[in-house]
């Protein structure tokens, strides 16, 4: 048990602070600092840009994907080394948003079901954010039960022609490739006929359609596919294993979502410490400090599970389902923390616009967003289900649907 | 909408005071009114003889059982009228618990089910408190899921046989009568092949073992049925149709429980208004304060909620499964409410028993408290009945429902 | 006792219900949503027909004259459709202000006004962060000229009229304050739209320079006929918050029913009725403790300000978990502008400040609370 760097470690962490304070766009600095979950807005800067901007100069200087092989356009890193570089990269680490999908879940998919030729052609372009990569699972008729999709894909010689509709894509509208999970066998039960593959968004026959979010933004989307072909060497793994493949890519989904999980008690605990209440600062009130106390006993929970999963990680340990913890924690929190913070401003607290009162309108952004943590990539309760069943060995729900054909399925909703 | 008596209303207030000023056993005020859930003792009375002697004094001037007919020990009271006479007893209420068993489920389901004459034969002792009745239900294999009982009924001429255990039977050990509920035929789907008798627990065969509590009291039991005769008279409802039968008594059971719930928080209320802590008085202390405020509203919400359900009652509506919330919240309320009381006291919060503060006040509730969670329905079967009975959810995907009962998987205790 | 509306009431309520089903279905909130008008002016008008907005003004001044029992059952039905009109502003809070303090003269000018429709009211309280306190309103008054900043004031973009809470003092007492009444459409006023979480439902900042204002109430009693207001108002809110549970409540068990995943209805998930379940428990007792709330309220009992403060609380509460829940057990739709779930999560968070935060009320509670039992 030691918290502290090795002197590798310490050595390290020293060349990346000194790159990162050579290269970093400060200028951005105070904006980034201001932002959380559902606020990174940039005021005179489109985040994509800046974010490919620095993602470009990190992989020049061989700081991007850093546990990624060399070949594949990382530098070979050890998770403790990446967990080093995260901290150090701090408040710029938010600029990697639109590129998390690609780097966390698309990414590692590539390289375990990719061809070689693949790998080496894509993989580098991933790291350097050149290209973006989206995810294509989620469908109308499918979200928790990813398995009941129904979009096909239909092999015409070497082949697959795809017609179905995605939808709560996120970052489809900016995507050049995607992870697109099928149905190549209707007539076998749901979870044996699926097929992964990826593909160019710019294909013909795929139309993206944004969705406008509860929160005003729209960063998610509807993609509708009419006979799309797709070369079978953009096929990953072998036909009907397509759901082997996805579990990969949503334990890897979970892992990057558990690393940088925002909890929103950095930006609480500074609110407090600034906040002037009618009996004094609110820091000092105890009803204040019970709360605080509580979130930042989670948060601190939180981040040392973390350490000990990048500990296991570094004596070769697969990421488990204890990370599926860090979302289900820190979602709920953030939602509780940004509605009380707003019960401290008090009246003013409704308001929205760029308030001093109301630190910026910072915490109202994490109260319409924060939802959505609690949704995307597996909702709070089939969180709790992986929890039951895959950590603690509790019976599975009762099933109707596993041993069916899938084309028996009963169906109804949307 | 009005809360205050009507005239006739507070007639019958000015009656119960006045009766009680000059009847109840004023000696025991003080000590009845400290006592609350999980401790309701007396240093120098047996307090079963104190509320034997109390519920007969009421019966003899017609206050037992307000709402029941008069010809079976009652007053023929309404709803309201009953509420009325529960405040002004006030304090002595607390010695009718050893009677809400037999007063709230077993008298009403005799009242539905038994013969005219084993009415005016038992009910009348039953309201004067000189016969007390348990209800024996649950067993090893059959708590929540009460219909997957074992106990046998065997027809042998007039006479039904019973072999068999029961558990969790709470005041078995000083009971005169009980309700039943037994497996007459084991080869139909287990929620058919029911049937509900009362017995004599002095009959030959019947074994009573208390049961050690987790709070270290004992006040249920483990009942043996060694070839006890029931003559077939003393049946309560169609032979088959015991879940019927069973399913008022377990109404009934909500309703009783629902009415005398406690909370804790008046308790707990009283105490931080007189404690000091290191900064002041607990009450002005704002963390306490924000807690306080929270279990105020439910508090409030849960007796506002059952003056509803009186209200409804006295219009000739049955209580409906919302009474089941009460049981619901009060449960973890409760336990929580200790929880913080011993909090509050600090370090010296873990002793318990007479040299505690309060006299141990809080540490019995919270010992007491799970038990308020699994009696009478757990919180989970709580939850699934609001679920599905009143937001008209589907019922859980059931195994065990169309199977003969002695097709069914067991497994657990034994 | 008889706790429960009556049998007219409830009719009331069914009559108000299928009027707002009819006239403010969400098409409608989202016309007001969308930026495309501050308030729905033909709702307004059609509340006004009905005789909504005046239902607890007496006839003398130009109302139904029924009573608050009536308001709250015609309140409840406003939460539930999340109806986009100035209505707490206007008849919580400036006409019940009117009622308690007002002169004849201002009764009759403005109270019949409010009733058919024609003018809108607020209170005019706020300043910045911060919770009711005399010692946030520093906005002057000396003879009869306000100078100062109100922010947020509800609706104060469209309203006609404000009661405006003002500093006449210094001693450090309650009796520093004084209430106004102010023309909003007169010199010395500047209104400003502000941003807010509720777009159906507008926040202004209003200045006042050297604005020529008349004295509502008595001199120095200005903060305590506020605290009645606020009292008042409170169990009102606190049943449009229960409105807009019940019908987050069953906009999330509608939705359990049909939606369908691994085979069968979500909604046969236990994770998922419990949630509903927990739901439903809060909701109904909030609905409890606001029938308390209006009881007192109706015969203004002595328990108001203690039964007020647990309404507000237990309704807030109720409101912010269903609405939340709401998403959830929608999933991906829930997050979807598209979908209503949204509206009552930003209407939950926003009734949530408007007269004061729940740490606020819960302060007030268990001083009130307190007060009685030394009693
Ligand atoms: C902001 C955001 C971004 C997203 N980005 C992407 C993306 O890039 N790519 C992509 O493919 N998808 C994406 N998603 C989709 C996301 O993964 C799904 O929304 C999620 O899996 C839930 O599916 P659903 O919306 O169909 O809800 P449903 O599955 O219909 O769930 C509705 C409710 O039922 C509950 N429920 C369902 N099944 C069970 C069960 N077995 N037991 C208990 N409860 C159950 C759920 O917990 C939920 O409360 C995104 C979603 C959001 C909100
Ligand atoms: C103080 C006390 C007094 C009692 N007095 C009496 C009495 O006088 N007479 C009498 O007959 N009984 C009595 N009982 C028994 C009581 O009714 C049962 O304990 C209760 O019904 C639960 O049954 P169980 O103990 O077998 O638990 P189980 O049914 O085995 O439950 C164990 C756990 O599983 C959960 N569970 C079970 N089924 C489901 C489901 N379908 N969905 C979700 N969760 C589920 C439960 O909620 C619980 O958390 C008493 C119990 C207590 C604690
Ligand atoms: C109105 C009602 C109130 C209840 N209140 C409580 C309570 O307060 N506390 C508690 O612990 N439990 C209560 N229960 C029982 C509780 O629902 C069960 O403990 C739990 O849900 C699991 O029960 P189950 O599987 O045995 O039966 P359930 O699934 O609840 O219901 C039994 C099913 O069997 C069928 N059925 C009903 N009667 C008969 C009959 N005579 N013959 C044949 N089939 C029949 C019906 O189709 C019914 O749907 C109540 C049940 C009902 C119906």
């Amino acid at each position: 048990m030691n918290f502290d760097d090795t002197p590798q470690e310490a050595a390290f962490r020293e060349t990346a602070r000194r790159w990162i304070e050579a290269n970093a766009p400060r200028e951005l600095h105070a904006e980034l600092s201001k932002s959380s979950l559902g606020r990174i807005r940039l005021a005179n800067h489109d985040i994509v840009d800046v974010g490919k901007a620095w993602q470009k100069k990190k992989f020049e200087g061989n700081w991007a994907c850093l546990h990624w092989p060399r070949e594949y356009g990382g530098r070979g890193a050890t998770p403790i080394e990446k967990v080093i570089w995260q901290q150090e990269e701090g408040v710029y680490g938010k600029l990697t948003q639109p590129f998390q999908i690609g780097e966390g879940m698309c990414g590692p998919t590539v390289m375990a079901f990719g061809s070689e030729e693949a790998k080496r052609r894509y993989l580098p372009k991933l790291a350097s954010g050149e290209e973006i990569w989206c995810q294509l699972f989620s469908e109308p008729s499918a979200g928790s039960d990813v398995a009941g999709l129904r979009t096909r894909a239909e092999k015409k010689g070497d082949n697959w022609v795809v017609n179905g509709q995605k939808i709560w894509t996120s970052g489809a509208h900016y995507s050049d490739y995607g992870l697109l999970i099928a149905r190549t066998d209707p007539n076998v039960p749901k979870h044996k006929g699926l097929t992964m593959f990826f593909l160019d968004m710019k294909s013909p026959g795929v139309e993206v359609r944004p969705i406008k979010q509860a929160n005003g933004m729209q960063e998610f989307n509807e993609v509708y596919f009419t006979d799309v072909v797709i070369p079978d060497s953009q096929r990953l793994g072998a036909v009907g294993d397509g759901w082997n493949v996805s579990l990969t890519t949503l334990m890897n989904e979970r892992m990057s979502i558990g690393a940088r999980l925002a909890t929103g008690v950095p930006e609480m605990f500074e609110l407090c410490s600034n906040l002037m209440l009618e009996d004094g600062p609110a820091i000092d009130d105890p009803a204040v400090r019970s709360k605080l106390a509580s979130w930042a006993a989670k948060s601190s929970g939180l981040k040392y599970t973390s350490y000990r999963t990048i500990s296991a990680l570094s004596k070769g340990e697969r990421p488990g389902p204890e990370n599926s913890i860090g979302k289900l924690v820190s979602g709920m929190m953030l939602q509780d923390i940004a509605t009380y913070a707003m019960d401290l401003q008090g009246a003013a607290g409704v308001l929205t616009g760029n308030d001093e009162e109301t630190a910026q309108g910072q915490f109202q952004q994490m109260l319409l967003s924060s939802p959505s943590m609690r949704i995307a990539g597996g909702t709070d309760e089939i969180l709790r289900n992986i929890i039951a069943e895959r950590v603690l060995g509790l019976p599975g729900d009762i099933r109707v649907d596993k041993d069916v054909p899938y084309n028996k399925i009963p169906t109804k909703g949307r | 909408m009005n809360f205050d008596d009507t005239p006739q209303e507070a007639e019958f207030r000015a009656t119960a005071r006045a009766w009680i000023s000059a009847n109840a056993p004023k000696q025991y005020e003080e000590e009845l009114r400290k006592s609350s859930l999980g401790r309701t003792v007396l240093k120098n009375a047996d307090i079963l003889q104190v509320a034997k002697a109390w519920q007969k004094k009421k019966a003899d001037a017609g206050w037992a059982c307000l709402h029941w007919p008069k010809e079976y020990g009652g007053r023929g009271a309404s709803p309201i009228e009953r509420v009325i006479w529960q405040q002004e007893e006030g304090p002595y209420g607390q010695l009718s618990r050893m009677f809400i068993i037999g007063h709230g489920m077993c008298g009403p389901t005799m009242m539905a089910f038994a013969r005219e004459e084993h009415k005016r034969r038992y009910l009348p002792p039953l309201a004067s408190g000189e016969n007390v009745w348990c209800q024996l239900f649950s067993e090893p294999a059959g708590g929540s899921d009460v219909a997957g009982l074992r106990t046998r009924a065997e027809k042998d001429g007039d006479d039904w046989v019973i072999n068999g255990q029961k558990i969790w039977t709470s005041g078995a050990h000083y009971s005169d009568y009980g309700i039943l509920l037994t497996r007459t035929d084991p080869t139909v789907p287990k929620h058919k092949g029911l049937t509900m008798f009362f017995l004599d627990m002095k009959s030959p065969g019947v074994e009573v073992r208390p049961i050690k509590q987790a709070s270290g009291a004992s006040d249920f039991n483990e009942v043996y049925f060694t070839n006890v005769r029931i003559p077939d008279h003393q049946r309560l409802g169609e032979v088959g149709d015991g879940w019927n039968v069973s399913l008022t008594t377990l109404m009934n059971e909500r309703s009783a429980i629902g009415a005398a719930v406690s909370t804790g928080f008046p308790e707990l209320f009283e105490y931080c208004s007189s404690l000091i802590l290191d900064d002041g008085p607990a009450i002005e202390d704002r963390a306490v304060r924000s807690k306080l405020a929270n279990w105020a509203v439910k508090a409030s919400g849960l007796k506002y909620t059952s003056m509803r359900a009186i209200s409804a009652l006295s219009k000739g509506e049955r209580p409906g499964p919302e009474n089941s919330i009460g049981k619901l919240v009060a449960g973890s309320m409760i336990q929580d409410v200790a929880t913080y009381a011993l909090d509050l006291q600090g370090a010296a919060g873990v002793v318990s028993g007479e040299n505690a503060e309060l006299a141990g006040r809080f540490q019995a509730m919270l010992l007491r408290a799970p038990g308020t969670r699994v009696e009478g329905g757990t919180d989970e079967i709580m939850r699934n009945i609001i679920a599905e009975r009143v937001l008209g959810l589907p019922g859980d995907i059931r195994v065990d429902k169309d199977v003969p009962f002695n097709k069914i998987p067991t497994k657990g205790r034994n | 006792m008889n706790f429960d509306f009556s049998d007219d009431q409830k009719q009331l309520r069914d009559q108000a219900r299928k009027f707002l089903a009819e006239k403010c279905p969400p098409k409608a909130v989202r016309v007001v949503l969308d930026g495309k008008t501050p308030y729905d002016k033909e709702l307004w008008k059609g509340l006004a027909e009905m005789g909504f907005l005046g239902v607890a003004i007496p006839e003398e001044f130009g109302g139904a004259g029924a009573g608050h029992l009536e308001l709250c059952v015609i309140a409840e039905e406003m939460g539930r459709a999340n109806a986009p009109v100035p209505f707490s502003s206007t008849v919580y809070l400036a006409a019940e202000a009117l009622l308690i303090a007002g002169s004849d003269a201002q009764k009759k000018k403005w109270l019949p006004a409010i009733a058919s429709g024609e003018a809108i009211g607020t209170l005019a309280l706020f300043e910045g962060k911060g919770n009711p306190s005399p010692k946030n309103v520093k906005l002057t008054a000396a003879n009869g000229v306000l100078n100062g900043v109100k922010k947020p004031v509800a609706d104060g973009a469209i309203a006609d009229f404000a009661v405006v809470a003002a500093r006449t003092g210094s001693s450090g007492r309650d009796s520093d304050i004084s209430l106004f009444l102010v023309e909003l459409r007169a010199g010395g006023v500047e209104v400003k739209s502000l941003t807010n979480l509720d777009p159906t439902r507008g926040q202004a900042e209003i200045a006042f320079k050297d604005c020529k204002a008349e004295p509502l109430g008595a001199a120095g009693e200005g903060w305590s006929i506020l605290t009645q207001v606020l009292d008042r108002a409170a169990v009102l809110c606190a049943f449009e918050q229960v409105g807009g549970a019940d019908r987050a409540l069953e906009m999330g068990r509608d939705y359990a029913l049909d939606r369908i995943a691994f085979g069968r209805p979500i909604g046969s998930f236990q994770a998922v009725k419990h949630m509903l379940a927990d739901m439903y428990v809060s909701a109904t007792l909030a609905r409890s403790n606001s029938y308390y709330g209006a009881w007192a309220l109706s015969t203004n009992a002595a328990e108001l300000p203690e039964a007020a403060a647990a309404a507000r609380i237990s309704a807030t509460q109720a409101f912010q978990h269903c609405a939340k829940n709401n998403i959830q057990v929608h999933g991906g739709m829930g997050f979807t502008w598209e979908f209503d779930c949204h509206i009552y999560y930003r209407r939950a968070n926003a009734m949530a400040l408007g007269l004061g935060s729940l740490s606020y009320w819960e302060d007030q509670l268990i001083d009130r609370m307190r007060k009685k039992n030394a009693a």
